[in-house]
């Protein structure tokens, strides 16, 4: 039997900012979500079922919050699942959220992820104690300096190129409402002299922490068809993890990146990405990833990334924009960053991005990945459905 | 207030009436499980090791190796482990390289269950691992879980699970549908039984003991320990191949309630009956069910939502009063109907899990030892 074909009917984020004093976790997540709802033109009751992700935890003190947070969500009465898988959930919580839909078991799907890091302090939550992680390696950053250093000596990229990156996202956030960080005296300079964090990490090569959250309606042939506007259609999602250390693990470019892509691609027919992809959402913490994953999601040859970043075609107006949205180098409330990357595809091929609109999108990415760059999640999403979706059901 | 709520549950229940279960054509089973034995505290062991044999007891029952597993999930809590991302570490234990399909739930692992067999409906794959694990010997529990809930109003006061756990034993006894003898019973034939599961942590007799908080004794709570469970599901022909009588999925759902306990009346667990209605667990009858009742109150709670009378057996191993290794102990009830299957010692069980205080969330799958004729 052929699987249900998804849809993503309705998008709703809040305005990220380092600290939303005004709303309790409740207050957030439900902020989001009816943005959602309104979007899709549906109520509550309309929802069939709740999954929900965040990050650890441990952020903001609560365990398992999806059992204080079910009323905020309207979830009572109804099944709600909890995802985490770090980094990557926001964009896993989604694909199981999808898998829901396309198995047929529920027909309309609130998926929802979030972080409130104002309740906590990330950069000493991820500096986990000894003896479970080596002694001076604090926070985020402190993991993955070493492989962006290991990037820069296998390819040879000039040092100047992250700083591009950030310049760039940080000028794209400045047409997006809802991104955290709307820095308007953004200059190339500003971000190559600010303080070194994590050599060759810059202060404003970083992302920020945020409060938000980010919420999408899911549904299928027939809920896509009584969508008040153009649904984006998911062409293929995927995840897949591997150990955080081992002997044969390639830290610049994991293996577990790499099969995901070619899993989402195959699922989508996709043989060229650099061409047949309109716009990519990708999980940037750090500047350097952009052009590290390129390279682990096929847009370019091994060592050539940051060449497509230094030529400008992961610009705004490139002919691969990589995060219109300004991405997770302007806006991270973690637990929800890998959920803003699938939720900034769905609305570039529905064309309802706003200023930062890629013309004409029709095939877009969403990326997002997690932990020590070992848990991937992504789908494509376009905006046409995927063939043979307009089809009665076979079973 | 309450009306309301009704309405909308009744709405659930019609949309599940045409629909699903019977729409679907691709049958999943649980073809194997293993767990750990439970035991109080595990200080010799981390987590990675605690389920390394247990994974390899899974797979060596199917002869699977990791490569073969279509997708892996798997259920448990950071708070436990005391230190964010725990799960990263488990993976290791797996061997995840080449990468693996994977996910996991921060629930227990009954719900990682319930991700793995949506996976498999699909039809993306045909086989997939679970496993949960717990190892609450750490911290004290009863604190931890304090954790749980509304962190503005109620987490502040650290009100722990037996406290809270007793109101709903109180509210029981107050409204004429147990009495601390009743509670006894239930206490003393989970104890019996257990002495036949090599698993268990606790069996034999109930000590005298007084109230731990009234009107619990320590006979009516779990213990608290440390375990870990797999289970290997497969669908269709893959299951037939892996095991000579799989345990069919025939429907499984699961809902939640209220946070707020003044909201809910203790005495019934409207999500439990839902569940089963939609996992279609009461026509036929189900000759054995497997209840995550860590609380002896709990079991006469769920008894009467999922209208179990005298000819079903439940919980045969013991229970969660024997053994609760917190997020892999309703995976475990899985387990456990499954493997009675599996031996030909039930033809229809029904299994349960719970999460969050005074079973606010709760999972109900119904499992079969032959093929439908549907």
């Amino acid at each position: 039997m052929a699987k249900e074909p998804v849809a993503v009917v309705g998008i709703g984020q809040t305005r990220h900012v380092a600290a939303r004093r005004d709303v309790s976790l409740a207050g957030l997540v439900r902020e989001a979500a009816q943005r959602a709802l309104q979007d899709a033109e549906l109520t509550w009751t309309d929802i069939d079922a709740v999954v929900i992700g965040k990050a650890p935890d441990f952020f903001e003190g609560v365990m398992m919050p999806e059992l204080y947070l079910a009323d905020a969500l309207g979830a009572v009465g109804k099944p709600m699942l909890r995802v985490h898988t770090a980094g990557s959930v926001g964009g896993s919580t989604a694909l199981v959220a999808a898998n829901l839909i396309a198995a047929r078991v529920h027909g309309t799907v609130l998926t929802l992820a979030f972080e409130k890091q104002s309740e906590s302090n990330a950069m000493w939550a991820l500096s986990l104690p000894v003896p479970f992680q080596q002694p001076l390696l604090a926070g985020a950053g402190g993991f993955f300096a070493p492989h962006i250093r290991a990037y820069m000596r296998r390819t040879g990229a000039p040092d100047t190129v992250g700083s591009l990156v950030a310049y760039k996202d940080r000028r794209n956030a400045l047409k997006n409402p809802y991104a955290h960080l709307h820095e308007t005296d953004i200059t190339l300079e500003k971000v190559q002299s600010s303080p070194m964090l994590w050599d060759p990490i810059r202060y404003s090569e970083t992302c920020p922490s945020s409060d938000g959250a980010c919420a999408m309606i899911l549904t299928g042939r027939a809920g896509a068809a009584r969508s008040p506007r153009p649904p984006a259609w998911v062409h293929g999602g995927a995840m897949r993890s591997e150990p955080t250390l081992f002997a044969g693990k390639d830290c610049v470019s994991p293996q577990a990146g790499k099969d995901c892509a070619a899993d989402v691609y195959r699922q989508a027919g996709i043989t060229d990405p650099r061409r047949e992809i309109d716009a990519v959402e990708m999980y940037v913490p750090f500047s350097w990833y952009e052009p590290m994953w390129l390279e682990n999601l096929g847009f370019a040859a091994a060592g050539e990334g940051w060449k497509l970043t230094e030529s400008g075609v992961t610009e705004l107006d490139g002919d691969l924009p990589v995060n219109p949205s300004g991405g997770v180098l302007s806006t991270n409330p973690i637990g929800a960053s890998g959920m803003l990357r699938f939720a900034e595809a769905a609305l570039q091929v529905r064309g309802e991005a706003g200023a930062h609109q890629v013309p004409g999108a029709r095939m877009a990415l969403g990326h997002a990945y997690g932990g020590g760059s070992q848990f991937f999640a992504m789908w494509l999403v376009g905006a046409e459905p995927p063939p043979g979706a307009g089809e009665a059901p076979s079973g | 207030m309450h009306e309301a709520r009704r309405d909308r549950t009744g709405e659930v229940t019609r949309k599940a009436v045409h629909g699903t279960a019977r729409d679907r054509t691709r049958e999943v089973a649980i073809v194997a499980f293993a767990q750990t034995d439970h035991r109080r505290r595990t200080d010799d062991l981390s987590e990675v090791e605690m389920l390394m044999p247990v994974l390899h007891d899974v797979l060596g029952t199917t002869g699977l190796k990791t490569a073969d597993i279509g997708f892996t999930c798997s259920g448990s809590s950071d708070y436990l482990a005391g230190r964010a991302f725990s799960f990263t570490m488990a993976l290791d234990g797996v061997g995840a390289h080449p990468p693996i399909s994977e996910s996991h739930v921060e629930m227990d692992g009954a719900w990682a269950l319930y991700e793995a067999w949506v996976k498999l409906l699909t039809g993306e794959t045909d086989t997939a691992l679970v496993y949960a694990y717990g190892k609450s010997s750490p911290g004290e529990v009863r604190a931890v879980l304090t954790r749980q809930l509304d962190p503005y109003y109620l987490a502040p006061l650290w009100p722990d699970s037996v406290a809270l756990a007793a109101l709903q034993a109180q509210a029981l006894i107050d409204a004429g549908d147990a009495d601390e003898p009743t509670l006894a019973a239930v206490a003393a034939r989970s104890r019996a039984d257990a002495a036949a599961n090599p698993h268990a942590q606790l069996s034999g007799p109930v000590p005298a003991g007084d109230h731990l908080v009234r009107p619990l004794r320590p006979g009516d709570c779990p213990p608290i320990g440390d375990g870990a469970a797999a289970v290997i599901l497969a669908a269709g022909d893959r299951a037939r191949e892996l095991c000579e009588r799989p345990a069919w999925i025939r429907g499984m759902d699961h809902r939640i309630e209220a946070h707020g306990l003044g909201v809910r009346d203790l005495t019934d667990s409207p999500s439990t009956r839902l569940a089963a209605e939609r996992a279609g667990a009461f026509v036929p009858p189900v000759d054995l069910a497997e209840l995550h009742a860590p609380f002896t109150s709990q079991e006469i709670v769920l008894r009467k939502a999922l209208k179990l009378d005298g000819d079903v057996l439940v919980n045969p191993s013991g229970g969660a009063l024997a053994a609760n290794p917190l997020m892999a102990a309703g995976l475990i009830r899985l387990g456990e109907a499954a493997a009675r299957i599996h031996r030909g010692a039930s033809h229809r069980a029904l299994a349960h899990a719970t999460s969050g205080p005074c079973l606010q969330q709760n999972l109900v799958a119904v499992l079969e030892g032959e093929v439908s004729h549907g």
